[in-house]
């Protein structure tokens, strides 16, 4: 079933030099108990997708067109006061460096009980209890005892426990995961991202898990969107992508994770850089970088086509192109 | 707790010492006690004996000495211009000082903070602007032009205030207050409001640009994703948060508003220590000078000691590393 379903979602900044267009009109959707993988290189608009979901875009930056449905009902025209109540109890959210978003001067458990009592009735000692609960559940040790404790006496993996904590205490039914693991140290990165899909799991909840690091991707989500300057270049089945890449993006980018099983000589990387805002060629965004290029891509925008079993914004699978 | 404040209060002696050297070295060089006590005749012998009787023969830090030993009791001698115990003439100015100090300040913090956060919160709004406007007058006007401005408009045109004095007052055995008279606090309010402008607008401005600064924490974001309202993030959250840097301003400034009451109290005539001072920096009235500059400087390390402890109250931070040095062998 469709829980989160992102329809030609479009996020403008407007400038002093013209209006920037950091997303164009992306769609894709999450089912319920479903984990889908975000990918991209930093500024192809992983996070600010994750932002316009929860409706927490940095202004000016705004929703310029599309629509999200969150549960079969538009979210992206609610008021603050409706979406407030959605954040949190609905669409929870996980941030990348939890040793600035956890607030230093309130205890851990304070954070957690005004979190808990701000989406449920609960009196002070049951909300208190489950906080203590969710702390132990996250396997923040000796929880009881911790739960008046300040951040700054947690370490960083601990921290983001806490953080995880946070975001699924009331029980959301989706939760927006951004790089929840790029700030901490490889051997607590594991850990973190397998007590996130634990958490799912036993919860029931759906997981968008933005990252730039496509061996998280590979072993956790089930799909797996790639994005190239602020659009979606190819969705699918995560085995799919990651084994049997269909745009030349994504193939590029699996290209370039090391692996142990097929050692090569050298890492292929992918030439030149993602364009800027201002200057995005023409037709698909790729073709100054790409090896397949040819006229059709430098002239007209390709949407998402079938390819196999996934789907890829490339005009190499326009099978109607293909019959002419 | 306490060996933190036994610590703070062993770092202000070297502090007072200094202060007091440069108290003590001002009776050296504004001048000649001896000369003045004496006027125009007299012999060799009578000068000699005066200055025997004085103690001004003996060395320099055994002046020093007996003059910090006698400060630290109290003693600062008799005043050259009224023939009076120093310390007499401070303790019956010293009420009406703090009066207007601590009404100054609380009048700059309850409407300093507020605006600081109000102007943060909604910093486009017309009323922030408004206020900011209203700040930079504050912030940049002399306090003697607020207060002779105040005296035109409110005294002289109106007549709704007096314009000097502290009208009647009411004593408690050494301290005497115009909290309980109409005319004390009618009295209070424009020297209170020149005193206190410049700090509120301050404040105002320091609580704003903090608040805003806070607003695009990590944290402050992440409490919106929680879901929290917006009451409890503004107020919960951010505002516990721009404490920290204003507690430190506040404090100094209310020091400051003790010591440089100076001349808001030469403006409004008010009895206070700084109109004390005043008049006795025209006559070169050394005992007073150097007995005001030496209370200032207890009054600054008092506050500082204050500021700490509200520090360790907000920051949990500070809490630990005082436990973590306690528990260190």
């Amino acid at each position: 079933m469709t829980l989160l379903d992102v329809q030609d979602l479009t996020v403008e900044f407007p400038t002093r030099r013209g209006t920037l267009r950091a997303i164009d009109s992306i769609s894709f959707s999450i089912g319920t108990g479903e984990i889908l993988g975000v990918v991209g290189e930093s500024g192809a608009g992983k996070s600010l997708t994750g932002a316009a979901i929860i409706g927490l875009l940095e202004p000016p930056g705004r929703i310029a067109g599309g629509q999200i449905l969150f549960a079969g009902k538009r979210i992206d025209n609610l008021s603050q006061d409706r979406m407030r109540a959605i954040r949190g109890r609905q669409i929870g959210a996980i941030f990348q460096d939890p040793l600035t978003t956890l607030d230093p001067l309130v205890s851990i458990g304070r954070q957690l009980v005004e979190t808990i009592q701000t989406h449920l009735r609960l009196s002070d000692r049951d909300a208190k209890a489950r906080a203590i609960k969710w702390l132990e559940e996250v396997g923040i040790p000796a929880a009881r005892a911790r739960i008046d404790a300040y951040p700054h006496e947690f370490s960083g993996g601990m921290r983001q426990r806490v953080v995880i904590a946070l975001a699924l205490c009331a029980e959301p039914r989706l939760v927006i995961a951004d790089e929840p693991t790029t700030a901490l140290d490889v051997s607590i990165q594991a850990q973190i991202i397998e007590l996130l899909k634990r958490l799912a799991r036993d919860h029931g909840t759906s997981v968008m898990l933005v990252t730039h690091d496509m061996g998280v991707i590979a072993e956790t989500c089930d799909r797996v969107a790639v994005m190239y300057a602020g659009r979606i270049a190819e969705i699918g089945p995560v085995v799919e992508v990651v084994r049997h890449p269909k745009h030349p993006y994504s193939e590029g980018l699996m290209g370039s994770i090391p692996s142990l099983e097929h050692r090569v000589a050298r890492l292929r990387q992918i030439d030149g850089a993602m364009p800027r805002l201002a200057a995005i060629p023409p037709g698909c965004p790729y073709n100054p970088r790409c090896p397949k290029v040819f006229d059709r891509c430098r002239v007209e925008r390709p949407g998402l086509l079938e390819a196999d079993a996934t789907r890829a914004a490339c005009w190499l699978y326009d099978k109607a192109a293909a019959h002419v | 707790m306490p060996a933190f404040i036994l610590s703070r209060i062993l770092q202000a002696i070297p502090v007072l010492l200094v202060v007091g050297f440069i108290s003590f070295a001002m009776f050296a060089f504004v001048g000649d006690p001896v000369t003045a006590m004496l006027g125009q005749d007299y012999t060799e012998a009578q000068r000699i004996a005066l200055v025997h009787k004085l103690g001004l023969d003996q060395p320099f830090f055994v002046q020093y000495a007996k003059f910090m030993w006698a400060a630290a009791q109290g003693e600062f001698g008799l005043s050259y211009r009224l023939a009076r115990p120093v310390s007499g003439l401070i303790l019956e100015r010293l009420p009406a000082t703090v009066e207007l100090a601590m009404t100054s300040a609380t009048l700059a913090l309850l409407i300093g903070v507020p605006m600081g956060v109000y102007t943060g919160i909604r910093r486009n709004s017309f009323a922030s602007r408004a206020f900011m406007v209203f700040s930079l007058l504050g912030v940049s006007l002399p306090t003697f032009l607020i207060g002779i401005l105040l005296i035109l408009v409110f005294a002289v045109l109106l007549g709704w205030l007096p314009s000097f004095g502290r009208g009647e007052v009411v004593h408690f055995s050494h301290w005497s207050t115009g909290f309980f008279t109409v005319s004390g606090l009618k009295a209070l309010i424009l020297p209170a409001v020149t005193l206190g402008l410049f700090q509120m607008t301050l404040i105002m401005r320091l609580v704003r640009s903090e608040m805003l600064e806070v607003l695009r924490s990590d944290y402050i974001k992440f409490a919106r994703a929680r879901g929290l309202s917006q009451r409890a993030i503004n107020f919960g959250h951010a505002l516990k948060n721009t404490l920290v840097p204003v507690i430190t301003i506040v404090g100094l400034q209310l020091g400051g508003l003790i010591g440089f009451s100076i001349v808001t109290e030469t403006v409004f005539q008010w009895p206070g220590m700084g109109l004390l001072l005043v008049q006795s920096i025209q006559v070169a009235d050394i005992p007073v000078m150097s007995a005001y500059l030496l209370l200032i400087s207890v009054v600054f390390m008092g506050i500082n000691l204050v500021v700490d402890l509200l520090y360790y109250a907000v920051d949990p931070r500070l809490r630990m590393t005082r436990r973590v040095s306690a528990n260190a062998p």
